[in-house]
Formats: structure tokens, C-alpha cells, sequence
């Protein structure tokens, strides 16, 4: 859990990109996306962002392991989507009030690929970006106020640390005789408990923190940055990558007919 | 702006100082008069209550409203300051950077993710430009012992001794001219106490600059220190310092007092209850022969903290047992008689603990009660129901807090026997041999330190558990409460419990007699060093 907000032993292109600049090229990509429902746009971008996983130290596993709420979420849009929508042309299945047509079918498939090719730059964005070095393009680039983007940051950290702590808190309750098992009401009342102890430790620890860096002159108006975020040129290479992707996916699905903007209604 | 990059020793001066916190009724400190010098060493020692904590974070410009400005001029409302106390001449708000604070919880000493961030946090809000901060983060960091690391390392790898020392080396990188530590050491194991300890000698010998540390194990800090100070709770009219000189004359001035108020003065060990020589004397004439009665027992034990983890679509979403941290353990509890876990730093002590107490399911190998202490729910004290568990095996948490289920002492006691649906006798018991008659009404959370840990080994015993294990019960705590345990637990084995401790306190060990098993380090990727168990308690 810990290791999951830090990028140890990740060393791959894209975690040397400027976060900013990562972000404004997942922004391209996103957008053109959200325009239109169909398939030959999203297959366009997912094609591409797949093979991008090597540039930000992804392999298809480790994917899974960290986007399948995603993907399932995507898979579970697009079905549900080729079962309720609207049919025309052919009906493939017909299952009493479900039914599949060749246009549902369509409509499911061009979701599912949408949902998949607007998820996986996320992941990719997240997998590849450190929090720190985010925090520091925030405050330094995007000019957000220091003191929220820093204790922000630290929070972050001692998330990581609760974490631990809710699973020692869990046994320790145990040990005095409050079980998970039981009744769901007890299991409620278990899990209730558990998370007053949890809250406890954290707004200890969270006001010890606070003192700590306190006591480190946080509270001063100027500040320097040891580490100064800046755009490279391999920033420019990124959001122009966004900028090709999205385009190439437009370019395609107009191309090939499918072109389909949402706002405008089904053509 | 300009930046001197010589660390200057700074000066303290307090004259009738006081502080009451908000909400408080009576003043933490009150009447303190008090003159550090430049580079002086200062050892402040008192009763808990004296306001030790309080005038270190007054010194470190923390106390009271946060956001208040540097000028020092508001104080939060409701809290109450009198007389004056400065730095350099000036209030401590108004001397940002001139002093540096370390506090006890290593984990909350730690404010960014990677090492080198986190030493350059304190330098860059005192706006030092970015090229001097690199050079001081490398210089901290050697001079602390953490230069060979890199300074992306992951500050969440470090140990709590290396927690403890990175919280220096980003207090170095501010050159301040005040260190203040406020019991530092109290949350870290031996090696941890030295390792700290070491690395605020070197600093200061480097820097000279003033040190007050707060800490009531003299003995670490008799030699690095040149100066003593006795703080005595405050009372209208009496002054704040009871004895203020040379360690060794303040030691010797003072042994009984401090005795009393239970510091660890050096070449005293506080006395203990000792365990009957046999401790089955008295039983019949057979006992003698026949080894005691064998509870639980752990074979070829795998432990770990992390649960299985279930692989991805692709792979079939085979379940995955984690990484042990130690394998192939064999241990056995029995009636009576203590067990010691030892071992370095993260060698799976407490997992393995928290395994044996059935609060953790083995990796492999198994743990086994014998029907003498299951009683009919099953050999696998991980699959026992939570009240099946508390009236078989009781564990006591390091942290007592994490155990506190109610909100008040009286029912923190009952809790267990309530849910067992037995009776009061035993509560009544504990709380006048446990000395928690008067804080039957308190809330838990409001307890001393000495206080908590006293409740958590009672409420666990309350359910009359025939084998106690305990995690690191004496650490930071005090002398009196040190004895006044290892007293109870010699008692408590003496009557029959078996008593299960991880510690690394050589002298608690001794107190309790019984087996000692030695954990080896770690070593991912192989299987464990089987744990040795040794008869009898090696010497410290």
C-alpha cells in the first residue's frame, strides 16, 4: 500500500516528464474521447496508449493489478449498455427484455473501448508521477498556494501510514474480544469501532505532524523549492504526443464514417 | 537576504515564565527561571506533569495558536502565558529556525516521502536558495550516518532509529542553534537509543550548538550532557527548578527524589517481586519431574503481516501466499513459565507474536493449542471467535490506545467479562492490584503513559486468559511502572499464566526467567533462520 505512492524502482521515460505536462496530454486524449460514441475513435487511442505502456514502466499485468476497478467498470458499461440500449438492425440475442441487435452491440463495444481508452491514461499518468514531484509542479507552475499543496502532500503520506494502522487496530481489537465475525449488525458495530480508534490515531498523529512541521519554519510566507520544477523538451514531445493521439482518433472515426458527436444526437 | 551558514549557539533566558494550556485549569508551568549559554548541554528531568514537554515546545515556537503570526505577538485565546521567555533575546516565534524540535513518534518526525525531500523541507521554508540546500541536505545527511543512501530512498523503508536520525539531519539543515529533543529515544529499541544518541553527540561536537533534551533515561544521556535540570510540577509560589548543576551532582542530590518519581538513574534497578525459585513449589511431589503443561505450541511456523494476494485475470487469479519475514519457528508456551522473543530490527518478532496469539494466520506451518487450553473450540487459535480467543490467549498491543474500546476506565475493565458473561471479582481484583481504583471514572484516552499501559494489561487480563502475550510492554515507560509490571507478571507466573514477551529489555527478560527465543535477520527470498531457543536468559 505504502509502496503503491512512491515510484521505487520505476525508471522508465515518461516519470522524468513534468506532471503538468503529462496531465495536459492525458487532457487532449480525454476530450476528444468524451466527443463521440464510437468505436473506431476509442479502438484509434487504445491502440495507442497500449503501446505506450513500456514509455511509463507498465507492463499488461501490472495494469491489471493497478487499473481492474477501471477496466471492470468499463466492461460492466459496455455490456449493460449492448443489453438496455435501444436495438436496431439485426437482433443477435433476444433473452425476454434483454436483447441484443447489431446497433446495441455497436453502441456496447464503442462504450466499453471508450471507457477503457479514457481509464487507461490514468493509470498511465498515475503509475508514471511521483506525489512529490506533482506537488512541486502544483505549487511551482500552477502557482496553487504552497501551504495546501504541501500539507496535502504530507497527509498523503500518513494515509499510507493508517493504513498499517488499520489492520494493527483490527487485531488489537480483536484481542480485547471484538470480532469481524458474527451478525452483519455486529460486523457494522465491529467496523464502526474500528474506525473511531483509526480516526483517533489519525488526529493524533495528524497534530504531531503538524507540530513537526511547524517546527520546521512551515508557516513562513517565502519559500524556496530545492527541487525546481521545469518543462523540458521532452514536456513539448508529450503533450504534442496527446495532441497526435486524440487527433488521430478523431481523423480516423471521420474517416471511416463512424464520427458520431454526442451533443449533436445520433446521426 | 543573506544566509550565515556557521551555526551560532543560541541562549535561552526565561524569567517567571509560565504557561497554561487552553482549557486547563492549572498552569503547566509556572515561575520558571531558568539561563541556558550558548552551546550549553541540558538534561531536563521532573515528575510527568512537571511541563518538561511544554517548555521545549514553547522553545521550538509551537505552543499554542498555529496561526498566529511570527511576530509572536497573539497567543491563542483560551491558553495563558506570564513572564517572559526568549531566545537570543527575542520570543521564540520571532526566531524562526533558530531552534529545532525532535519528538518521540518517529513515524510523525517524517514529513516527505523520499529522504532527500524531507531534509531539504525545513531549509526551504526558511527560503535558503536551492544550490546551499543540496549541499546541506549531503552534509546532514553524513553527519547523521544516512550519506551512503540514496536520496530518493523511500522514507518509509527507514527503521525508527533511522527515522529518528533523518529528523535530524532535516533539523541540521536549518543550522539552528537550539536542538531540543523531547524524548527522542523513548519509542526505539537499543540499537535504535545508541544510533540516535551517537549521532546528536557528533552534531554537537561539530556545531556547538546549545542542546535541552528531555528524556528519563539518564544513563543515555549522563555523558553527553554538562548540565542537569530538575523540573517539579507547578505550584503558586514555589519556583519551577528544584535543582539545577553538574550530572553527577544533581544525581547524587537527588537519587531518592528522582527514584521516587521514577527516572532511570544510572546503577539503579528499580526492585522487583522475584520469581519463586521452582515455580511449581508447592504443587505435589510429581510436578517436579514432569515438565509443566504444554498450551500452545508452533511448528515449522511461516509468519508475515501482509494477507494472500489474489493474481490478475490473465494469470487465473491464483492466490498467492505473501513473503514470510521469518520461517521455520518452532516455539512452545507452557503453564507457568515466560517465553522471550528476541532479535534485530524487523526480524518478524511481533508478527510471529501476533501469530502465536491467533491474531494472524500463519504462512505455513501450523500453531496448536492443546485441548488444556482450547477447551473444546478447536486446535487453531486463528479460527477461534474473538471471545473464545480473549478467554484463552490475551495479547497486550505496544501502543495501549489501539485497545481502548469504551470510554471510560471502569467499563474499559468490564468490557470483557460483560461479553464472556461473567463476573466482577477478578475486575475488582485488578483494578486495586493494578493501582486503577482512583481512575475508574477517567477516560481512557486521558490516562499517562504509565497509566495506559497498567490499563491495557488489565483489561486484557479481565477475561482470565490462561497465556498472555505482550509486545514490547516496557518501552518508554518509566522505572516505577517498569517494576511495578514486571512485578505483577513474576506474580501472574507464579499462579500459573504462561507469559509470551517480545523485548529487547535484557533486565525485564531477567525478571521473568523462562526460555529465550532469538530471531535471525531477515532474509527475503530465502527461507528464515530458525528461531534458537536458548534455556534460561542470557546475561545483558
Amino acid at each position: 500500500m505504502r509502496d503503491a505512492l512512491t515510484l521505487r524502482g520505476n525508471e522508465a521515460l515518461l516519470t522524468r516528464a513534468n506532471p503538468l505536462a503529462k496531465f495536459s496530454g492525458v487532457l487532449f486524449i480525454t476530450v476528444a474521447l468524451a466527443l463521440s460514441i464510437d468505436w473506431v475513435s476509442a479502438s484509434v487511442a487504445l491502440a495507442f496508449e497500449l503501446l505506450l505502456l513500456p514509455l511509463a514502466g507498465l507492463t499488461l499485468a501490472l495494469l491489471w493489478q493497478r487499473g481492474w476497478p477501471l477496466i471492470l467498470a468499463a466492461a460492466a458499461g459496455g455490456w449493460s449498455t449492448a443489453i438496455l440500449a435501444a436495438d436496431h438492425g439485426r437482433t443477435l440475442l433476444d433473452v425476454g427484455v434483454w436483447s441484443i441487435s447489431e446497433g446495441s452491440l455497436q453502441l456496447g463495444l464503442g462504450f466499453l473501448l471508450r471507457g477503457l481508452a479514457i481509464a487507461l491514461p490514468a493509470v498511465l499518468l498515475m503509475s508514471c508521477t511521483d506525489p512529490t514531484d506533482l506537488a512541486d509542479a502544483l505549487a511551482q507552475q500552477a502557482k496553487l498556494p504552497h501551504r495546501f499543496v504541501l500539507g496535502t502532500l504530507a497527509a498523503m503520506r500518513l494515509v499510507g501510514v493508517m493504513a498499517e494502522e488499520w489492520q494493527t487496530i483490527g487485531m488489537a481489537r480483536r484481542a480485547r474480544g471484538v470480532g469481524s465475525h458474527g451478525s452483519p449488525v455486529q460486523r457494522l458495530r465491529a467496523t464502526l469501532g474500528q474506525s473511531f480508534g483509526l480516526l483517533v490515531q489519525a488526529v493524533r498523529r495528524a497534530s504531531r505532524l503538524a507540530v513537526t512541521m511547524e517546527a520546521r519554519g512551515f508557516d513562513g510566507a517565502q519559500r524556496t523549492w530545492a527541487q525546481e520544477a521545469t518543462f523540458s523538451r521532452l514536456d513539448a514531445w508529450v503533450v504534442l504526443g496527446g495532441v497526435l493521439i486524440a487527433g488521430a482518433a478523431v481523423a480516423a472515426a471521420v474517416g471511416a464514417g463512424t464520427w458520431n458527436m454526442v451533443f449533436l444526437g445520433q446521426q | 537576504m543573506t544566509f550565515v551558514d556557521a551555526v551560532r549557539p543560541a541562549a535561552v533566558t526565561a524569567r517567571g515564565w509560565g504557561w497554561r494550556h487552553a482549557g486547563r485549569p492549572r498552569p503547566a508551568v509556572s515561575g520558571l527561571d531558568l539561563d541556558i549559554g550558548p552551546g550549553e548541554r541540558v538534561l531536563l528531568l521532573g515528575p510527568s506533569g512537571a511541563g518538561k514537554s511544554t517548555l521545549l515546545h514553547a522553545l521550538a515556537g509551537v505552543l499554542g495558536d498555529s496561526t498566529a503570526d511570527a511576530a509572536g505577538s497573539a497567543d491563542a485565546e483560551d491558553s495563558d502565558e506570564t513572564g517572559s521567555l526568549l531566545i537570543d533575546g527575542a520570543p521564540p516565534r520571532a526566531r524562526r529556525g533558530r531552534a529545532g524540535l525532535m519528538q518521540q513518534d518517529p513515524e510523525t518526525q517524517v514529513v516527505l516521502s523520499r529522504l532527500g525531500d524531507d531534509v531539504a523541507f525545513g531549509a526551504e521554508n526558511l527560503a535558503v536558495p536551492p544550490a546551499e540546500i543540496w549541499r546541506r541536505v549531503a552534509e546532514a545527511l553524513d553527519d547523521v550516518g544516512l550519506g551512503r543512501l540514496p536520496l530518493d530512498h523511500p522514507t518509509s523503508a527507514l527503521s525508527g532509529g533511522q527515522k529518528q536520525r533523518l529528523a535530524l539531519a532535516g533539523i541540521l539543515a536549518m543550522r539552528p542553534g537550539l536542538l531540543l529533543l523531547d524524548e527522542p529515544t523513548a519509542n526505539l529499541d537499543p540499537a535504535g537509543v545508541l544510533e540516535v544518541r551517537d549521532a546528536v553527540g557528533r552534531c554537537l561536537d561539530k556545531t556547538g550548538a546549545t542542546l535541552v533534551v528531555v528524556e528519563h533515561r539518564v544513563a543515555v544521556w549522563k555523558d553527553l550532557v554538562d548540565r542537569i535540570v530538575v523540573l517539579q510540577p507547578g505550584s503558586a509560589g514555589d519556583s519551577a527548578v528544584l535543582l539545577d548543576g553538574p550530572p553527577d551532582q544533581v544525581l547524587e542530590q537527588a537519587r531518592d527524589m528522582l527514584i521516587a518519581a521514577g527516572v532511570w538513574v544510572p546503577g539503579h534497578v528499580p526492585a522487583t517481586r522475584a520469581r519463586n525459585a521452582d515455580p511449581r513449589a508447592g504443587g505435589d511431589a510429581a510436578a517436579g519431574q514432569s515438565p509443566a503443561q504444554l498450551l500452545l505450541a508452533a511448528e515449522g511456523l511461516a509468519v508475515s503481516r501482509q494477507r494472500p494476494r489474489r493474481t490478475g485475470l490473465l494469470t487465473g487469479f491464483r492466490t498467492v501466499p505473501p513473503e514470510p519475514v521469518q520461517s521455520g519457528i518452532a516455539a512452545q508456551v507452557r503453564a507457568g513459565q515466560a517465553l522471550t522473543i528476541t532479535g534485530p530490527n524487523g526480524c518478524g518478532k511481533s508478527t510471529f507474536a501476533l501469530t502465536l496469539a491467533g491474531l494472524l494466520a500463519p504462512v505455513a506451518g501450523a500453531v496448536s493449542a492443546t485441548t488444556e487450553l482450547s477447551a473444546g473450540a478447536g486446535i487453531d487459535p486463528y479460527k477461534w471467535k474473538a471471545q473464545q480467543l480473549i478467554a484463552r490467549i490475551g495479547t497486550v498491543f505496544q501502543e495501549p490506545e489501539h485497545q481502548f474500546v469504551t470510554g471510560r476506565v471502569l467499563d474499559e475493565l468490564m468490557f470483557g467479562p460483560r461479553h464472556l458473561g461473567r463476573g466482577e471479582e477478578r475486575v475488582d481484583e485488578l483494578l486495586e492490584r493494578l493501582r486503577l481504583r482512583d481512575l475508574v471514572d477517567a477516560n481512557p484516552y486521558t490516562l499517562s503513559g504509565g497509566e495506559k499501559r497498567r490499563l491495557s494489561v488489565a483489561t486484557v487480563l479481565a477475561a482470565h486468559p490462561q497465556v498472555l502475550v505482550l509486545d514490547e510492554p516496557t518501552f518508554g515507560q518509566d522505572a516505577n511502572t517498569w517494576a511495578e509490571l514486571a512485578s505483577f507478571l513474576s506474580e501472574l507466573l507464579d499462579a500459573g499464566t504462561a507469559v509470551v514477551s517480545v523485548t529487547h529489555d535484557a533486565e525485564f527478560s531477567q525478571v521473568l526467567g523462562g526460555a529465550e527465543l532469538t530471531l535471525g535477520a531477515p532474509q527475503p527470498g530465502l527461507p528464515g533462520q530458525p528461531g534458537r531457543t536458548t534455556p534460561g536468559v542470557a546475561a545483558p
